[in-house]
């Protein structure tokens, strides 16, 4: 006869309202963790769907993940032709806010660099890739934009031809794929009047210097758009990403790279490491405190909880001690209580998370090991609690029957 | 063993107790509960321990059952010596499991398991197997009259019911010695008779001495013999009816 067992059986409505208790504080372990992994896998998607060897980024920066980087357009074209190289794709990548339906709407900007790349790498679940080079992009389900939908973003208006899933930027903001140059577009569209503004103060630096009063086709000429003035330069970019021929060593080809003065050059899993130890690092390490302190507050009130049921029990303990009982039939008593409390409780926590978790507005990521871990520490829960209710149940006196 | 203590072969004795003090307390606050305490028990036979409130019969009877060890003398349960003084001579919780029963004025039964499992358990403690124990558990209840209220919980059984089945759980283990403290006390009249009847019965039919501390006077004649405690002292009455 299990002693454990029966006693549930009998305090079964009890027993299942402790063990839902306990479940709700194990699932917001289970949840810290998953929101911890969640932060992990958006922050590195992109880099790792973007499958780049090398990441070129404006010398002494860290890449755009981490801050404003500005390189050349010119820089891809440059990169090509050191040997090594396989590829070369332009990126840039920002994050866009406006207002939709009265609510604040936040996406990140990725361009692809057409024709070379129309986002035929990326998770489509509906729709089709770029097809043309302006007034096209691929936005991502949680953004909940349908196929076909328009959108005026600055001074143009894109349609919404693929959808992708689970895409979202380091930040967590749902992805949107444009060409690189709609995407410069958004990233660099000014008001007109900003424009004529612009172009007025371009004028009047000119007409303040020699060479402006000497030459009026020159003077005529600052008025023009920019795209218009060689001198000016097409827009930056944020990043070049490298893609190596088979058989390049990427450390080698990094130092090659990183001699120029005008760039900085990082690996793939640099990059990765930058992200993670730069964005996410604060965050991971504020949830793992967190998360220890709801362990360290799980394992006090399963401890309490554990040595409440044995005080109530202290009269069945002393009975079963007078009649003769061994020290292991009183351990065995609360140590399985204590340890089917804790494993009804996971299990309740993974129930609940499993149904809770894929509701809330960012990636909750629980993964196997994560379900082991938590394992592990509802054993380890479970078993320590008990000790204090051991420790009790060891302590009473046969005697007390008779009072 | 302690070798000062010589074995005493006394199979058909269920306790010998010598020259028994208990002592509460010292100096200013000293009390003393049971004095110089002597008496033996046979098998079979039902004793019974009346006296006041605080004369220390309860203190006796639990020294007796090892569970509040005296402050010097000498206790000799199935032949074999246990207790010298407050030291104990033998794994006390394993000499209660194998060769004592106890009964109080509450059934003290645990909550949550039914009148078998109740039984069942005391069996189960003393290494019996689940299946044998279930058996013995089912004939002991039926023997005692409780052969329909098996699978009952305590709070469905009755008073009477409820110290039948704490009667069970007692003899579960074939005991030598059964002691009972005011087993009677929580039972009207009728019920109090039954309970006494089948102490006489048990003791009988299973050879078991049995220690009964009782107020109810009404029933003396089902012991075998009286003793009376007051202040401590003990005092034996061989006629029933005359300490009635």
């Amino acid at each position: 006869m299990n002693l454990a067992v029966e006693d549930i059986r009998h305090n079964v409505g009890r027993f299942a309202l402790t063990a839902t208790g306990i479940g709700l504080l194990l699932m917001l372990v289970l949840g810290m963790g998953g929101i911890y992994g969640g932060l992990v896998h958006e922050a590195t998607l992109l880099i790792d769907r973007l499958d780049a060897d090398l990441w070129v980024v404006q010398h002494a920066t860290r890449g755009p993940f981490a801050e404003i980087s500005r390189v050349p357009a010119t820089l891809a074209p440059r990169l090509e032709a050191v040997p090594g190289v396989a590829a070369a794709r332009r990126f840039v990548f920002h994050t866009v806010q406006r207002e939709r339906a009265g609510r604040p709407w936040r996406f990140s900007v990725m361009g692809l660099d057409w024709p070379g790349d129309r986002g035929q790498s990326l998770p489509l679940v509906a729709g089709r890739p770029l097809a043309q080079a302006r007034f096209e992009f691929i936005a991502d389900r949680a953004l909940g934009l349908p196929l076909g939908e328009k959108v005026r973003l600055g001074k143009d208006t894109y349609t919404v031809v693929g959808l992708t899933r689970g895409m979202t930027s380091s930040s967590g903001d749902p992805m949107t794929f444009f060409t690189l140059r709609d995407a410069q577009a958004v990233q660099f569209d000014l008001p007109g009047e900003a424009l004529r503004l612009e172009r007025a103060a371009r004028q009047a630096r000119a007409a303040g210097v020699d060479l402006g009063r000497q030459q009026p086709a020159l003077l005529e000429r600052a008025g023009l758009p920019s795209a218009a003035l060689p001198v000016l330069g097409p827009p930056t970019v944020s990043a070049v990403l490298v893609t190596l021929a088979p058989g390049a060593d990427p450390a080698t080809l990094a130092r090659t790279i990183a001699a120029w003065p005008d760039v900085s050059v990082y690996t793939r899993a640099e990059q990765r490491a930058l992200l993670l130890l730069g964005n996410v690092d604060r965050a991971r390490r504020q949830l793992g405190l967190f998360r220890a302190i709801l362990v360290f507050v799980s394992a006090i009130i399963m401890a309490l909880i554990i040595y409440t049921l044995t005080l109530d029990k202290a009269h069945d303990i002393a009975m079963l001690k007078l009649i003769g009982a061994r020290n292991r039939v009183i351990v065995g008593l609360i140590l399985q209580q204590a340890l089917v409390l804790g494993a009804v409780g996971y299990g309740i926590a993974w129930m609940l998370g499993h149904w809770i978790f894929p509701v809330f507005p960012r990636l909750v990521l629980v993964t196997g090991p994560d379900r082991l871990l938590l394992a592990g520490i509802v054993l380890f829960i479970s078993v320590a609690a008990s000790g204090l209710g051991i420790w009790k149940a060891l302590r009473i006196q046969p005697n007390i029957v008779l009072s | 063993m302690n070798s000062a203590v010589p074995p005493a072969p006394e199979p058909e004795l269920a306790a010998r107790v010598d020259d028994l003090v208990k002592i509460y307390g010292s100096g200013n606050t000293e009390v003393i509960a049971v004095r110089n305490a002597s008496f033996t028990v046979a098998r079979g036979e039902v004793v019974a321990l009346l006296g006041p409130s605080g004369s220390g019969k309860s203190t006796l009877l639990t020294a007796v059952g090892l569970i509040n060890p005296a402050t010097s003398g000498r206790i000799f349960i199935a032949g074999r010596p246990v207790m010298d003084g407050p030291r104990a001579l033998v794994d006390l919780r394993t000499f209660r499991r194998q060769h004592l029963g106890f009964v109080f004025q509450k059934a003290n039964l645990i909550p949550f398991l039914s009148a078998r499992q109740n039984v069942q358990v005391a069996l189960e403690i003393n290494d019996v197997a689940p299946r044998d124990a279930r058996v013995r558990a089912e004939e002991l209840l039926v023997y005692l009259g409780l052969g329909d209220r098996l699978e009952n919980l305590p709070y469905m059984l009755s008073g009477g019911q409820q110290q039948r089945v704490a009667i069970a759980r007692a003899l579960a283990n074939r005991p030598g010695l059964v002691l009972a403290d005011e087993p009677t006390a929580a039972l009207d009249g009728r019920l109090g008779r039954q309970v006494m009847d089948l102490f006489r019965r048990v003791a009988h039919e299973q050879r078991a001495g049995i220690i009964v501390v009782t107020h109810d006077h009404r029933s003396l004649e089902v012991f075998d013999r009286v003793f009376e405690m007051e202040d401590g002292l003990l005092r034996a009455h061989t006629d029933p009816a005359r300490a009635a």
